[in-house]
């Protein structure tokens, strides 16, 4: 019987690690991508039955206060003050007291609700009590009045320079390819410049084409030379420019710059540290694996908050927003749980540290406090490890240097940004059994007290304090096999 | 007619005895209630340095305090941290601690080794969350290690029991090193 357990207990592990894996996002997974005032978030598109299906309270959780409740075939959803009720397998719904036909059937997958994708533009006004603007084919879906406007212009001074202005910041990857500068947005609310294509009569810079897909806008510029990009006006201007003979050859930057801003981005050299953001996918960027671990989950609920928020239920919404905001920055990420999931903390470490992850993040909340705590493991005085073999309660041993580093840039990072943040070591598992650099965050309440901790856009300036943290790290990261 | 009678005097009786013996039973109760439970602390009255925790900075602070300890070092520990608790469960302290928390025991044992004994109330009342658990676990732990000579490593238990977390945080199932700790607090 032991014997038995020895083995199996790997094979759940593995398990767990390719279930997980499953779930990571690819190149290929359709995304619906949302662009509002509170957050900008993009989510998992199921096909089911020949229809396209997204989860509804992964949908609304980032922009409200979201709770579920599930009866047998009956599924309610009350966002804010707004009871809805919905029933596996039919059309009808009651949404605010009133009848509402989805286009096709109501789906529960595992407790998720599952609304049809085409029902979006109907369906969330009533939700929400305002219009919504959604592009259908694209995936794309504006609440509010979010969307960046754009205008080019080209230069056709010597050499040629195509200048694209946008109304708002921008952060898009850039990859070029012969005879083509590509950029996707991904996570800005960039609209069509005017027409879907561009033509100039220049004999470098010879088109400009727009095209959306999949929850992202993409913007191709074509060329009879190597193109280089740079960013000024605060990631409101590209410029795009033919490549001098030596900056490609990797000599330096062709295009000024201003004091602060990027460096124009040379697809032939690595982007610089810091700087990984529109650059992280360009060419050959390193594949490394960051799982996020939203503590708590299923019957752990963690810390009451307050007397309806569980500290499981904000940490999911801060996790998810962390990965999205992981991603822009280069990253592959796993979530340990995308739903409300009960995991053992030796699940959740065996997971990460089979999937051989580059770094690990915990998320935690707590109503004391002000700002957010990022704590190390403090390790305890057993598990001595030998060799090759790690001990289990101190398998965090060699990766602590690095975790302490990774800690103080997202402090500093923190601080940057006006947030009240502190450090320290805690005996908190499951950091001391990850190989992994591994950190804690514990989100605290914000200037406007505990109400801030479900807020999405105070978790995403933790969050994106986070990612731009760490970001500059990923060189000494371990790459994905 | 005369069996009733006899019945009425049996049960004005028996309501009579029932009467007395409950007032009885009540005094004897509020007798035991007074009587000590163990004997208070005594012996030479010591300078102790107390670690306490403050929520606001989530630090420690050191705090010197005057407090009668016995002779023996498991009850002297004892001691030391009970003091500690009196202050965390005043009105308006830095560091709440449920009114019920208490110390079962502390244990001194393999050479180095302290293990103290929570009872459930200390647990199952204690905040949840990262720094206030971690806080509690620094406070006994520094005030027990600079107090009570030798103890280098303090193990966590509660009601005799080891426990994964003391509110779901700060982990219990591992010795917590006295010189790291200090090195994280001070």
């Amino acid at each position: 019987m032991r014997a038995l357990a020895v083995f199996l207990k790997p094979a759940l592990v593995l398990l767990l690690a390719l279930s997980l894996f499953s779930a990571a996002p690819s190149a290929d997974e359709k995304r619906l991508s949302i662009y509002s005032s509170v957050a900008t978030y993009s989510l998992p598109v199921i096909d089911r039955a020949g229809h396209e299906y997204v989860g509804l309270l992964e949908l609304l959780e980032p922009l409200g206060r979201v709770s579920t409740e599930k009866t047998g075939p009956r599924w309610k959803l009350r966002y804010n003050s707004i009871d809805s009720e919905f029933v596996s397998g039919r059309v009808r719904a009651k949404i605010g007291g009133h009848d509402y036909d989805l286009p096709v059937l109501f789906l529960v997958d595992n407790s998720r609700g599952l609304v049809p994708v085409n029902s979006l533009s109907t369906l969330l006004p009533l939700f929400l009590g305002a219009p919504v603007n959604f592009r259908e084919t694209a995936r794309r879906l504006f609440i509010g009045d979010v969307a960046i406007q754009s205008s080019i212009l080209l230069d056709p001074s010597s050499p040629p320079r195509l200048v694209l202005n946008f109304t708002a910041p921008v952060n898009p990857t850039i990859s070029t390819e012969p005879g083509k500068l590509h950029m996707l947005f991904k996570r800005d609310p960039v609209v069509p410049p005017g027409g879907q294509s561009i033509s100039f009569d220049n004999k470098v810079i010879t088109q400009v084409g727009y095209s959306e897909s999949n929850g992202a806008a993409e913007l191709d510029v074509s060329a009879n030379a190597p193109l280089m990009a740079s960013f000024s006006n605060g990631g409101r201007t590209i410029t795009v420019a033919a490549a001098q003979p030596s900056a490609a050859a990797g000599a330096g930057p062709s295009l000024p710059t201003s004091p602060g801003e990027p460096a124009p981005l040379n697809p032939a050299q690595p982007p610089p540290a810091g700087q990984v953001s529109g650059a992280a996918s360009a060419g050959t960027s390193r594949r490394v694996l960051a799982v996020v671990d939203p503590a708590h989950g299923g019957q752990e609920r963690g810390a009451a908050l307050t007397d309806a928020l569980a500290e499981k239920d904000v940490t999911l919404g801060f996790a998810r927003l962390l990965r999205h905001e992981l991603e822009q920055r280069g990253f592959s990420v796993v979530l340990l749980r995308d739903a409300d999931l009960n995991l053992t903390l030796d699940q959740r470490a065996g997971a990460a540290n089979a999937a051989r992850a580059g770094i690990y993040i915990s998320l935690h909340a707590a109503s004391q406090g002000t700002g957010a705590r990022v704590y190390t493991a403090l390790l305890p005085v057993e598990g001595q490890s030998s060799g090759t073999f790690h001990a289990w309660n101190a398998a965090q041993t060699s990766s602590l240097p690095v975790s302490r580093q990774l800690a103080a840039a997202i402090l500093s990072e923190l601080q940057k940004r006006q947030l009240p943040a502190r450090g320290s070591s805690a005996s908190l598992r499951p950091l001391n059994n990850l190989l992994m650099p591994a950190l804690a965050v514990e989100l605290a309440p914000g200037p406007n007290g505990v109400a801030d901790l479900p807020s999405a856009n105070y978790q995403q300036q933790v969050a994106a304090a986070i990612a731009d943290a760490v970001a500059p790290f990923r060189a000494r990261m371990g790459v994905q096999p | 007619m005369i069996a009733v009678a006899a019945m009425l005097v049996v049960v004005v009786a028996m309501g009579t005895y029932v009467r007395r013996m409950r007032r009885q039973a009540g005094t004897l109760q509020s007798a035991a209630d007074l009587q000590p439970v163990a004997p208070p602390p005594s012996g030479p009255t010591e300078t102790v340095t107390l670690y306490i925790a403050d929520d606001a900075s989530g630090t420690l602070r050191a705090q010197s305090a005057q407090i009668p300890l016995p002779g023996g070092r498991q009850q002297r520990a004892e001691e030391l941290l009970r003091a500690l608790l009196r202050i965390y469960q005043q009105p308006g302290a830095g560091h709440p601690l449920a009114p019920a928390a208490d110390i079962r025991s502390i244990y001194l044992v393999a050479p180095g080794a302290a293990i103290i004994d929570l009872n459930t109330a200390f647990a199952d009342q204690h905040r949840s969350g990262i720094l206030d658990e971690q806080l509690t676990v620094d406070s006994l732990v520094e005030t027990l290690a600079v107090n009570v000579p030798g103890v280098t490593r303090v193990r966590i238990l509660v009601e005799g029991n080891a426990r994964e977390t003391l509110a779901g945080h700060a982990d219990l199932t591992d010795f917590f090193d006295a010189s790291t700790i200090a090195q994280t607090t001070r």
